[in-house]
This record gives C-alpha cells, sequence and structure tokens, in this order.
C-alpha cells in the first residue's frame, strides 16, 4: 500500500474545494433542521385562549422545521416575573419570553433589539399606540414585539339599567354599537354626579382604592386626565403641583361615593362587586362581564364597556401590554424573530383575539375594528368601543412619563393609590405631597 | 538494586494494607457513618441556603442595575427610608407578638391536652395540628374568604349581633391584627405539640413531692413545670421567631402589605422591593437585614440554655 504525501499546497486546494462544497451544496433540511426554540407565554385565564397560539406556533415550526417548547407560565402568584427573574440572573432560559408591561425594559440590557422585525410588523399592522412605545423602546431600540395577548385596556364597564335608572345616562347612546362615540359630556363632573347618584340609591361604582393593578391603573389615568404627574419625562419631581393637588381632591369628593372598603380591594374585588350586582360600574376589563355571562347571565346582559370620562388636561385610559421579546443569550434567534413575525401577522393575531373572546387588544391602529368586538354579546356590541376603535381616548399607563424604571417603582409601591388614600384619611394636603415627593426621589436610585 | 526495587514493592504493599485498614477503621467509626449518612442532607443544605446566602449577600452589595460594587450603600440608602423603619418596626411587632401569643395558646392547650385521658389524646393531638400541618398558603386563602372586605362571613355572622361591618384588611390596626391572628392561628399547635411533649417528660415523682409540700396549682407550674420546660420554651420561641420574622404568603395573601404599608414585613417588602420593582439588591437587602436582628436573639437564647446545660 503507498501512501501519498500530501503537499502544503494541495492541502490548502482541497481544504478549498470542500468549503466551496459546503456552502454552495443544496441544504437539506431534517426534521428540525432549523434548531430548537422555547417559548414562555403568559397563561391566559380565558379556556380555550391558549390553544390558538400552540396552533400558531406548531403551524409555524412544521414549516420551519423548528423544535418548539411552550410552557404557558401564569401570573397568578407573580410566577412570570418570578420566572423573568430567575432567567435574568441566570442568563439561561427560554429564548422568547412574553413580558408585561415594566419588564422590558428592567431587563433592557439582556434582550434582543428587535428594531429590524419590528419595521416591517407596523408597516403592515399600522401605528403603536404612545404607551406600547414608551413601554417597549428603549434609546430607539425595540425591547420586545406588542403581543396581542393579554394587552388590555382597563375603561369602564357599566350596568346599563342602574345607570339609566340612578344617574340618568344611557351608556348605549353615549358608545353606540357600530357608531363613534357621543360621549362630549361624559366628563369628571357628570362621573362624580353620577357615582353620587348612585351611591345613594345603593349601588356604588367599585373602584378600588388598594395596591394592585387595578386600583394604581385608574388612578394613573384620573391623575393624566388633570395632567398630573409625579416625574416627569425627564426624571424631574412635579409632586407638588396644582394638577396633582387636584387630583387628590377629585379623589377626596370621589372616595366619599364608594364602598367604604376600597382600600383593601385587589384586582379580584371589583370582578365580585360586579358581577354580584352590588355596584354599577367598575374600571376592568371584559373579564368580569364574561364572568358574568357564564355565572350571572341577567348581569351580564346589563354591561356595556365604554370609554373614560375626560379631565380638564384630556381623556385618558389605562392600557396594559405585553411584550414578546427575545434574550440576548438566546441560541436561536434568527428563528425567535421569525416565528414573532408569524405571530404578529393580522390574521395571527385575529386569531388569537378571537380565541380570548375579545379580551386581547391588540397594539396596532389597523387592529382595533375586528368583527369579534362587533359582535360580542349579550348585549351586542357590548364590546365594540372596548379596543378604542375611534381614538377616543389616549392610552396610557399609571406613572407615565416618568422614566420606566422610576415609573415601575410608582406603580408597583402605588404611591398614586396611596397619596389619595392619606389625603382622604385627613392628612393634610401638604404632608401628603411631602411624602408622595420623599417616595419618588427614593426611587431615583440608579 | 533488585534488593532495594523489593523493598520498595515492600513499602507500598505495606502502605496500601495499612491504608485499607485505616479506610476500613474510618467507615467503622460511628461518626464517620454519621457524617456520610447526613452528607446528602449537608450538599443539600450548601446548594440550597449556603450558597442562596452568600449569593444574597453578593447582590446586596451591587447598585441597582447590577452592574457595580457599592458596598453598604444599599444598606446606607435603606437607612434613610421612613418605609423601611415602618417595614422593621411592624416586622417587631408582627413576630414578637405572634411567637407571645402562640406560645401562650400552645402551653394552655397543651395542658389541657395532657390532662385528657390517654386513650382520647391521640384525636385531640391530631384535631389541634390541623392547623400546622394544611399549607399556609392554602389556609390563608380561606381566612381571606373570611376577611374578604365586601363578603366577610365574619362580618355577615357579627351582624346579627349588630356589630360591625369591621374592615378586617382595610384598616392598619385591624390589618395588623388579622395577620397576627391567622399567624397565631397557624403556629399555635407547633407550640403546643413541642410544650406537650415536654409536659410528659416531667417526673411524676415532682409533682408529687410538690404536692406533699403543699403546692397549689400555680406554685406546681412556677416552680415545677416551667423551669422543667424551660430549654424547650427557649429552643421553640427561637425557632419561631426565626419562622415568624421571615413569614411571607399570611402577609402577601391577606394583605399584600397593605394598607398603606401597615403590614408589611421583611419578606413582604423585600420581594416588593425586589422583584416587583426589579431592584433586586435592595430587596436582597432588606431580607438580610432580618440576620443581624435574629441572631442577636438566636445568641441570648442559645447562650441561656447552653448556661442551664453546663450548670446541670
Amino acid at each position: 500500500m503507498s501512501r501519498k504525501k500530501l503537499s502544503r499546497r494541495e492541502f490548502v486546494a482541497a481544504t478549498a474545494l470542500s468549503s466551496a462544497a459546503l456552502i454552495t451544496a443544496p441544504y437539506i433540511r431534517g426534521a428540525h433542521a432549523a434548531g430548537k426554540l422555547s417559548i414562555a407565554f403568559w397563561d391566559h385565564w380565558v379556556p380555550g385562549a391558549n390553544k390558538a397560539s400552540t396552533e400558531l406556533v406548531n403551524e409555524w415550526a412544521e414549516k420551519e422545521k423548528v423544535e418548539v417548547t411552550i410552557d404557558y407560565i401564569p401570573s397568578q402568584g407573580n410566577k412570570n416575573i418570578l420566572t423573568i427573574a430567575a432567567e435574568a440572573q441566570a442568563k439561561s432560559g427560554h429564548d422568547i419570553f412574553q413580558m408585561p408591561t415594566w419588564w422590558p425594559h428592567s431587563n433592557a440590557e439582556l434582550l434582543e433589539p428587535v428594531n429590524d422585525i419590528m419595521e416591517p410588523i407596523i408597516k403592515e399592522n399600522g401605528a403603536v399606540n404612545g404607551t406600547v412605545t414608551y413601554l417597549g423602546q428603549a434609546n430607539g431600540k425595540w425591547l420586545g414585539v406588542p403581543a396581542s395577548v393579554g394587552s388590555q385596556i382597563k375603561g369602564p364597564c357599566s350596568r346599563i339599567d342602574l345607570m339609566k335608572k340612578h344617574a340618568g345616562i344611557d351608556v348605549q347612546e353615549m358608545y353606540p354599537a357600530g357608531s363613534p362615540p357621543k360621549a362630549d359630556n361624559w366628563t369628571f363632573d357628570t362621573f362624580l354626579k353620577a357615582a353620587e347618584a348612585c351611591h345613594k340609591a345603593g349601588v356604588p361604582f367599585g373602584i378600588g382604592l388598594g395596591e394592585t393593578s387595578d386600583n394604581v391603573d385608574t388612578a394613573g389615568a384620573i391623575f393624566q386626565s388633570f395632567g398630573a404627574q409625579l416625574v416627569d419625562a425627564k426624571g424631574n419631581l412635579t409632586v407638588k403641583t396644582d394638577a396633582v393637588r387636584q387630583s387628590l381632591e377629585f379623589y377626596k369628593k370621589l372616595l366619599a361615593f364608594l364602598p367604604p372598603d376600597v382600600p383593601s380591594w385587589d384586582d379580584a374585588s371589583n370582578n365580585k362587586w360586579l358581577v354580584s350586582g352590588r355596584g354599577a360600574l367598575i374600571m376592568n376589563p371584559p373579564s368580569a362581564w364574561a364572568v358574568a355571562k357564564r355565572d350571572a347571565p341577567q348581569i351580564a346582559e346589563q354591561c356595556w364597556t365604554h370609554g373614560f370620562p375626560a379631565g380638564p388636561k384630556g381623556r385618558f385610559a389605562p392600557y396594559l401590554p405585553f411584550f414578546w421579546s427575545i434574550w440576548s443569550f438566546s441560541k436561536n434567534k434568527e428563528a425567535a424573530k421569525s416565528l414573532l413575525v408569524r405571530l404578529s401577522k393580522p390574521a395571527s393575531i385575529e386569531k388569537m383575539v378571537v380565541a380570548s373572546g375579545g379580551y386581547d387588544l391588540p397594539a396596532y391602529e389597523k387592529l382595533t375594528t375586528l368583527k369579534v368586538w362587533q359582535e360580542e354579546g349579550p348585549p351586542k356590541g357590548t364590546l365594540y368601543h372596548y379596543p378604542n376603535p375611534h381614538n377616543h381616548q389616549t392610552l396610557s399607563i399609571a406613572a407615565s412619563p416618568a422614566p420606566p424604571k422610576v415609573a415601575q417603582q410608582i406603580y408597583f409601591q402605588a404611591t398614586l393609590t396611596k397619596m389619595c388614600l392619606r389625603y382622604f384619611q385627613g392628612e393634610s394636603m401638604e404632608k401628603t405631597l411631602a411624602w408622595a415627593e420623599g417616595e419618588c426621589e427614593g426611587f431615583m436610585r440608579s | 538494586m533488585v534488593d532495594v526495587a523489593f523493598q520498595q514493592n515492600r513499602v507500598q504493599a505495606t502502605k496500601a494494607v495499612r491504608k485499607r485498614n485505616g479506610l476500613h477503621k474510618a467507615l467503622k467509626r460511628k461518626s464517620t457513618v454519621a457524617f456520610l449518612m447526613t452528607l446528602p442532607l449537608i450538599l443539600l443544605i450548601a446548594v440550597l441556603v449556603v450558597y442562596p446566602a452568600f449569593y444574597s449577600l453578593h447582590l446586596a452589595t451591587l447598585n441597582k442595575s447590577m452592574t457595580k460594587f457599592v458596598g453598604l450603600g444599599n444598606f446606607e440608602f435603606l437607612f434613610k427610608r421612613d418605609t423601611f423603619w415602618l417595614v422593621v418596626k411592624q416586622s417587631c411587632i408582627f413576630a414578637i407578638s405572634a411567637v407571645i401569643f402562640k406560645a401562650l395558646i400552645g402551653f394552655i392547650v397543651a395542658h389541657f391536652v395532657h390532662n385528657v385521658p390517654a386513650n382520647k389524646q391521640r384525636r385531640w393531638r391530631g384535631m389541634l395540628l390541623v392547623p400546622w400541618v394544611i399549607p399556609p398558603a392554602m389556609s390563608t386563602l380561606a381566612w381571606l374568604w373570611l376577611f374578604d372586605p365586601s363578603y366577610s362571613a365574619f362580618n355577615y355572622t357579627l351582624s346579627f349581633f349588630g356589630i360591625g361591618p369591621i374592615p378586617w384588611t382595610g384598616d392598619a390596626n385591624w390589618a395588623r391584627f388579622s395577620v397576627i391572628l391567622v399567624n397565631v392561628w397557624y403556629g399555635a399547635p407547633f407550640f403546643m405539640i413541642m410544650y406537650l411533649a415536654a409536659l410528659k417528660s416531667v417526673p411524676e415523682q415532682l409533682y408529687e413531692a410538690a404536692a406533699i409540700d403543699g403546692a397549689n396549682w400555680w406554685q406546681r407550674i412556677w416552680y415545677v413545670t416551667l423551669p422543667m420546660m424551660r430549654n424547650i420554651i427557649a429552643i421553640t420561641t427561637l425557632f419561631s421567631l426565626i419562622v415568624t420574622f421571615a413569614n411571607f404568603d399570611i402577609v402577601r395573601i391577606l394583605t399584600a402589605g397593605g394598607p398603606l404599608d401597615h403590614t408589611h414585613i421583611f419578606a413582604t417588602w423585600a420581594f416588593r422591593v425586589g422583584i416587583e420593582g426589579s431592584d433586586i439588591p435592595l430587596g436582597a437587602s432588606v431580607s438580610l437585614f432580618m440576620v443581624p436582628i435574629l441572631a442577636v436573639a438566636a445568641i441570648f437564647i442559645l447562650r441561656d440554655i447552653s448556661k442551664r446545660g453546663n450548670e446541670a
């Protein structure tokens, strides 16, 4: 057996040839040729809603030859934010994580920018609202793709009969199904009068003043309607302003007409208030109505979801978006981006919104008039105004426009509702403002 | 040369035999066996307790974005916050009052059970242990429904007597009372069972001697029962103090720290700041603040126990 010695020149030539052959050869895909992708989605409370997401992901995975695993992580007990914190610390975990409101910003340094896919998505679906930009972008870098799943507006859900009978307000006429709102008179003055009338009639509005999200969101929208900010967009303290004083005065008046136990309300309290038939109005996405549809259909038939009352500086409604973010330590970023593009196609979004019974809200301008909101009922059209189809109100989040990392502290420490409660319980205005200023100073630490 | 090599092999063989014997002897030693048997637990504690403890120490020295070492900067920041001192005060009120009531109720109930005829004791012990064996997150949910702001079963019952409605979780003082009550309900059975075991170990002759000396019920408790139970009382108190100080689930589920932060304790506030507020270093600092408080308590209590042990 003769052995031929390979010269250096021949070795280089052989290597170059084999490399070229490998590059130009047709790419034959195996069953999971494009690798693996693990996803953490928010576990939807609507039965069957997760199924729509799973189907969409599986369709994509089959086409792209990617092996996917999906974990549905609930927000009950903060399991989702605990998992986010754990994965951020370990720098290991899922490739895509569906993050709520503030979490893309608090993990900004660990997230893959998605500007390259956001541009075409926005081009196709229309512009996103200001709150999505505020929460989803840091220094021009998109931290995630807005997820329709779980995103919600927490506007008023009123009892048609009780509002008509006790406050003389026809909410269906004010917010007619299929037409733009005729709500010029739906202001804080009207709202306060209605609250008083319903209180007198024994069916008070159910607006909480506890420390959980629903309570803080309502307070946030009311403060913004007065133009009140505790910290401005540049990070300056703006607690001691007339706008903040006016907001506190308004809340003091409103609190007198609310149930006495509202300081201890959590996110379930307002739902129970509506479903039990004890109140004429709550501030919530249509989850309370959906529960009523199942447990108290006679009450669900009288529910109408509509816009927020307007304050001196405009009409603001709380909007809480979710984002699909990709961790920077993800091992399959390209596949992740490809999936997010697929999930953001109008048809995919509509499928997910329909599966949620109209609860989920897309962030995009062109997707606020889907059929599902026109058809859901009873009463038919009850959700028509839920996605803000006529851009009638500014969608916002409590504590904005403060820098998100400061705003997150204001939000979770419930500084707004605490201020209202302190002032209502007899603390002087200046003392309340001084307390809030001290708190906000602490939130600014870097 | 050969001899030397031979000698070397012999030495090595002797060494190996000695080594084998040494290992054999070590394995025969009770302490080695005990160590080996506890090794899995030691490893588990090292992984789940020691490592996280040191990691949280490390976290507490970082800035908010966890990019810079700030030494004791987080503690310095905390000491200037009113809310932090409110949390310290509340944690002390919560832990101390809950432990006192748990000990008191446990002591009284243990006496009752001790005096129940032996054949019925097992049933009573089982029933009284129920609050302690139910996972607290579950039982606290039941309490939450009892205290519900709008649909409280307690308020419903009290309304028949013209009392209430009481804002169980809506008023600062009532909310503090509610969280302490639930903690006492949950923890008193532990004290009861420990005290019951201690009561059973008190020699009957001591009571007989005291009876001959004409001691009344109170004197028997004061001069016989309590001195005999001192060590158990001290250890149980220390253990319960640590667990109560570090409590999370009861407060988190019942009030989440509200109203106006008036029921926050270290663990719930650490969670609010660290996880919900995404300021993990500050959250770690809050939870670490428990360590010196508990260490001081542990030193005093354990020193007292060992002193009495030496005296004995």
